[in-house]
């Protein structure tokens, strides 16, 4: 039997024939990079590819690195097999990665979700007959509403306090989240300010997208400017000094663990938002039946319960261990703080 | 309904407890009485009986969402809320009902007396209808423990402030004994009532730890020092010749404790007692471990009380005569107290006082608390002598200052996820000592706190990157981390495979310093056994 197109070693997800990884752990000499987000472009590898719409945001993150910038759909092959990207709809410049050789397709998805969120170019089905997905919410009880339902909340949650007279702050991770709230809030209720790590990252994104005009929260901010706005801020920010400027305040997360009632109340935030950039239950079954695959292997995420699911359904279905963060939701937290860390440092505090 | 979900809607919406008190407070204003007194009641932990089994329920519920039942019992598992896993997986509605909280706990109530058919069908319907916070608080009812982050404590703070009844009137007429069905709000919560006072018990005043240096709590003249004693807190009625014994989770325990009974004719009415019910053996205070048996017990057989009787330590003294003495200051009420025990010395009933100590000096106090394994206690209760007996846990009066726990390095060897806001997170750990041959780890002990919420990230965090097996909801992981694990009290077991019963172990700290093989073994606990 002929080793498989894509396999996982201690690395990441290697491409023999190619002799390319596709968002590696660990440094590598060519790497092909789903999206910007910490645990799937990492530091150190020779030479990048990735979506061009990703490249400022991995330069941001990493510095100067080797990166060549491809657009959607277009191929590119390396030693017989072809390569190319198509879009994931999780965040700006995500992508799943699709592989071919001698007729056998496989598609790496990255983290993905199905709904537009009017900023990430909307997820593309990508025929295939091997599908490497992840499953971060790959559970029933997660069901998201649409969009629009939940930025309503916002904004009208968002109005409340400022009748009240309180200042709201909202955390989401500065690069994708951040920008998707953003983009959905209602400037005409009030001024909108950010955390330095996300003003950082949407100052990137703006060459791209247009965003509601954003103040960056410095040392000279007034508390009294900041009474009844909405303040953007990464979930690290929670609990350390620098929220103490917003007072008197009200905090939410929007995210897809605020599904669970135990989650929001863990990390004492007032308010929960389900919102999510990965797909909910139906959303990746739904995934993998149009891919119009036969085997699946899940990455991250409820990946046990997820592919036990699949394989009673008649896929050919098995979990993989990867470095990706996906069950490990509590650590969403820690790498946007090791994120944050390294760009908060960078922020001019002037 | 309606009304009552969108309470919890918003007590789910803030972390503030003014914003929560206030949500109430506009709860006790607006809802219908009937409602109301079912609020009271849920939020106290009066819940009707459970009217269809847990196992029922998930099959049900399963069934509408149309999936596996394993997948239903994992993500219970990760959700970690029956009631919110229901409510999730049953496909969404927008629709609500305008049926009242009281209507669907009669309906409730009512669901028992049905066949499995009839309270499947009345579950499918309800389910299907109820928008998600609505189905939520339905299924809650039905589940039973409403645990939803307000204590009673603050309920009744709300619905004082809605009545603008005081606070401690308003939590000793809601104590003990009430049916939520026949009762009326007027009833429970705006008449006078003589009778009902019968058997209620006042709520009780419960002490904080201390945490400063003993020497900060001034002059020691100030104040009284008894042996903290590790039993049943508890308050004993004695009125109209009845007698009723209360735990401190407002249980009415008076039938499992039938030597008490004895008490009826030797003390007057109109006597309230507060003391610690405590096993007492072959004629001397025996373990926690000796009270399990009794505890559990809905009948007390003759051999077991044989075997196993109690005995209530008193210390306190809340009504005299049928007077409310609970402000009178503490050295009042000791002092009737002790005359009252005095005088009835030569009956016998198994009622002893716990008694004062006697010191010049906090030094003295200290020698004393050091003695306080020897006599079988917990360690030491300070009590200011001019302090009223006040309601709830309150800081400044009372202290208790127990002797330093036990401690032994174990490893962790098993994990579960914790419920409510631990749910999915691994936080309930079994941990292991070595046998002889440090071969193996055995088990001796369940803990669920003493580790920081960071921390409890970092272990969860491991064991899922750790994980050897799974059996349903616990994973055995790599025995690799060493943690301190404190307790309060050893004894022999036969219940357990350890063969050793530790009372109330948690995790005193993470060794992060120690190797597996640094931790301590099954022989180096039994060492500890007195």
């Amino acid at each position: 039997m002929r080793a498989p197109l894509l396999a996982f070693n201690d690395k990441g997800i290697y491409c023999a024939q190619a002799k390319v990884y596709l968002d590696p752990w660990k440094p590598v000499d060519n790497a092909i990079i789903s999206h910007g987000h910490a645990d799937h472009s990492r530091w150190g590898h020779k030479n990048y590819i990735t979506h061009h719409s990703n490249v400022p945001i991995i330069r941001h993150r990493l510095g100067e690195i080797v990166v060549t910038g491809k657009e959607w759909n277009e191929t590119f092959t390396i030693n017989g097999v072809t390569f190319s990207l198509h879009p994931a709809g999780h965040i700006i410049g995500s992508s799943q990665i699709r592989v071919e050789y001698k007729g056998e397709v496989w598609v790496f998805t990255g983290d993905y979700k199905m709904e537009d969120d009017g900023v990430a170019v909307p997820y593309e089905p990508v025929k295939c007959h091997s599908f490497i997905t992840e499953c971060t919410f790959g559970l029933p009880a997660f069901k998201w509403v649409p969009q629009q339902q939940v930025m309503n909340d916002i904004n009208q949650w968002w109005q409340q306090n400022l009748e009240d007279g309180r200042t709201s702050i909202l955390f989401g991770y500065s690069l994708g989240k951040a920008q998707r709230l953003l983009k959905h809030l209602d400037p005409s209720i009030g001024k909108i300010y950010t955390h330095g790590a996300i003003e950082n990252m949407t100052e990137v994104l703006r060459a791209q997208i247009e965003f509601p005009a954003t103040t960056r929260i410095t040392r000279n901010t007034k508390k009294e400017d900041l009474k009844g706005s909405m303040v953007l801020a990464p979930p690290s920010a929670h609990g350390t000094p620098w929220i103490r400027k917003m007072v008197p305040y009200v905090t939410a997360s929007a995210s897809g663990w605020m599904a669970f009632r135990g989650a929001r109340r863990r990390r004492a935030i007032d308010k929960g938002f389900v919102l999510s950039d990965h797909c909910d239950w139906q959303g990746l079954l739904q995934a993998i039946e149009i891919t119009g695959c036969e085997k699946v292997i899940c990455t991250h995420g409820y990946t046990e319960i997820f592919s036990r699911f699949l394989r009673e359904k008649g896929y050919d279905a098995r979990t993989e261990e990867s470095q990706y963060e996906g069950e490990l939701g509590e650590l969403e937290t820690k790498s946007e703080i090791e994120k944050d860390a390294e760009l908060v440092d960078k922020t001019p505090e002037s | 309904m309606k009304l009552f979900a969108e309470l919890i809607r918003k007590l789910d919406s803030t972390n503030k407890t003014t914003l929560k008190v206030e949500a109430l407070t506009r709860y006790f204003e607006e809802a219908p009485d009937k409602d109301k007194v079912w609020a009271i009641a849920i939020l106290s932990h009066r819940r009707p009986p459970r009217p269809v089994n847990t196992t029922l329920l998930r099959e049900w519920a399963t069934e509408l969402a149309n999936i596996p039942l394993w997948l239903f019992e994992e993500s219970y598992h990760i959700v970690g809320d029956l009631a919110e896993t229901i409510a999730l997986i049953i496909p969404a509605s927008d629709s609500s009902s305008d049926k009242s909280l009281n209507k669907f706990l009669q309906e409730i109530i009512e669901l028992k007396m049905l066949t499995n058919m009839e309270k499947k069908e009345y579950l499918h319907e309800n389910w299907l209808e109820l928008n998600y916070y609505e189905r939520f608080v339905f299924s809650k009812l039905i589940t039973g423990s409403f645990r939803i982050g307000v204590s009673q404590k603050l309920m009744t703070r709300a619905l004082s402030k809605a009545t603008h009844i005081d606070e401690d009137i308003l939590a000793y007429k809601l104590m003990g004994n009430w049916e939520p069905s026949k009762i009326s709000y007027s009833q429970l919560v705006l008449e006078e009532n003589e009778e009902d006072y019968l058997s209620k018990p006042y709520p009780f005043y419960l002490a904080y730890a201390l945490e400063n240096e003993v020497m900060a709590l001034g002059d020691v003249n100030d104040w009284s020092a008894e042996h903290k004693w590790d039993g049943i807190r508890s308050q004993v009625i004695i009125r109209n010749d009845e007698l009723f014994v209360w735990s401190r989770g407002e249980e009415l325990v008076t039938y499992k404790y039938p030597e008490f009974q004895e008490f009826v004719g030797v003390l007057p009415n109109g006597t309230v007692m507060d003391g610690e019910i405590l096993p007492y053996p072959q004629g001397e205070i025996g373990t926690f471990n000796d009270l399990q048996t009794r505890i559990g017990r809905k009948t007390v057989s003759k051999a077991l009380l044989e075997k196993t009787p109690v005995i209530l330590k008193v210390y306190d003294l809340l009504e005299w005569k049928g007077e409310d003495i609970r402000s009178k200051p503490f050295k009042q009420r000791r002092e009737i107290l002790e005359t009252l025990i005095s005088l009835i010395s030569s009956q016998k009933i198994p009622l002893q006082l716990s008694k004062s100590i006697s010191f010049n000096s906090w030094e003295e106090v200290a020698d004393e608390r050091n003695r306080s394994r020897e006599e079988k206690s917990e360690g030491l209760m300070l009590k200011k002598l001019d302090s009223p007996y006040l309601v709830g846990r309150k800081k400044g009066d009372w202290w208790k200052w127990k002797v330093a726990p036990l401690t032994i390095d174990a490893v962790l060897t098993y994990a579960m996820r914790g419920h409510g806001r631990r749910s999915n997170l691994f936080t309930d750990y079994t941990f292991g000592l070595w046998n002889e041959e440090k071969k193996e780890l055995v088990t001796f002990a369940k803990a669920y706190s003493g580790l920081t919420d960071a921390e409890f990230r970092k272990v969860d965090a491991w064991i899922k990157r750790n994980t050897l097996e799974r059996f349903g909801p616990v994973r055995s992981v790599t025995p690799h981390h060493v943690f301190e694990i404190a307790f309060e009290g050893i004894a022999e077991s036969k219940r357990h495979k350890s063969g050793v019963a530790t009372r109330f172990p948690r995790i005193l700290r993470w060794r992060q310093d120690k190797k597996i093989e640094d931790a301590n073994t099954l022989e180096d606990l039994k060492a500890l056994i007195p």
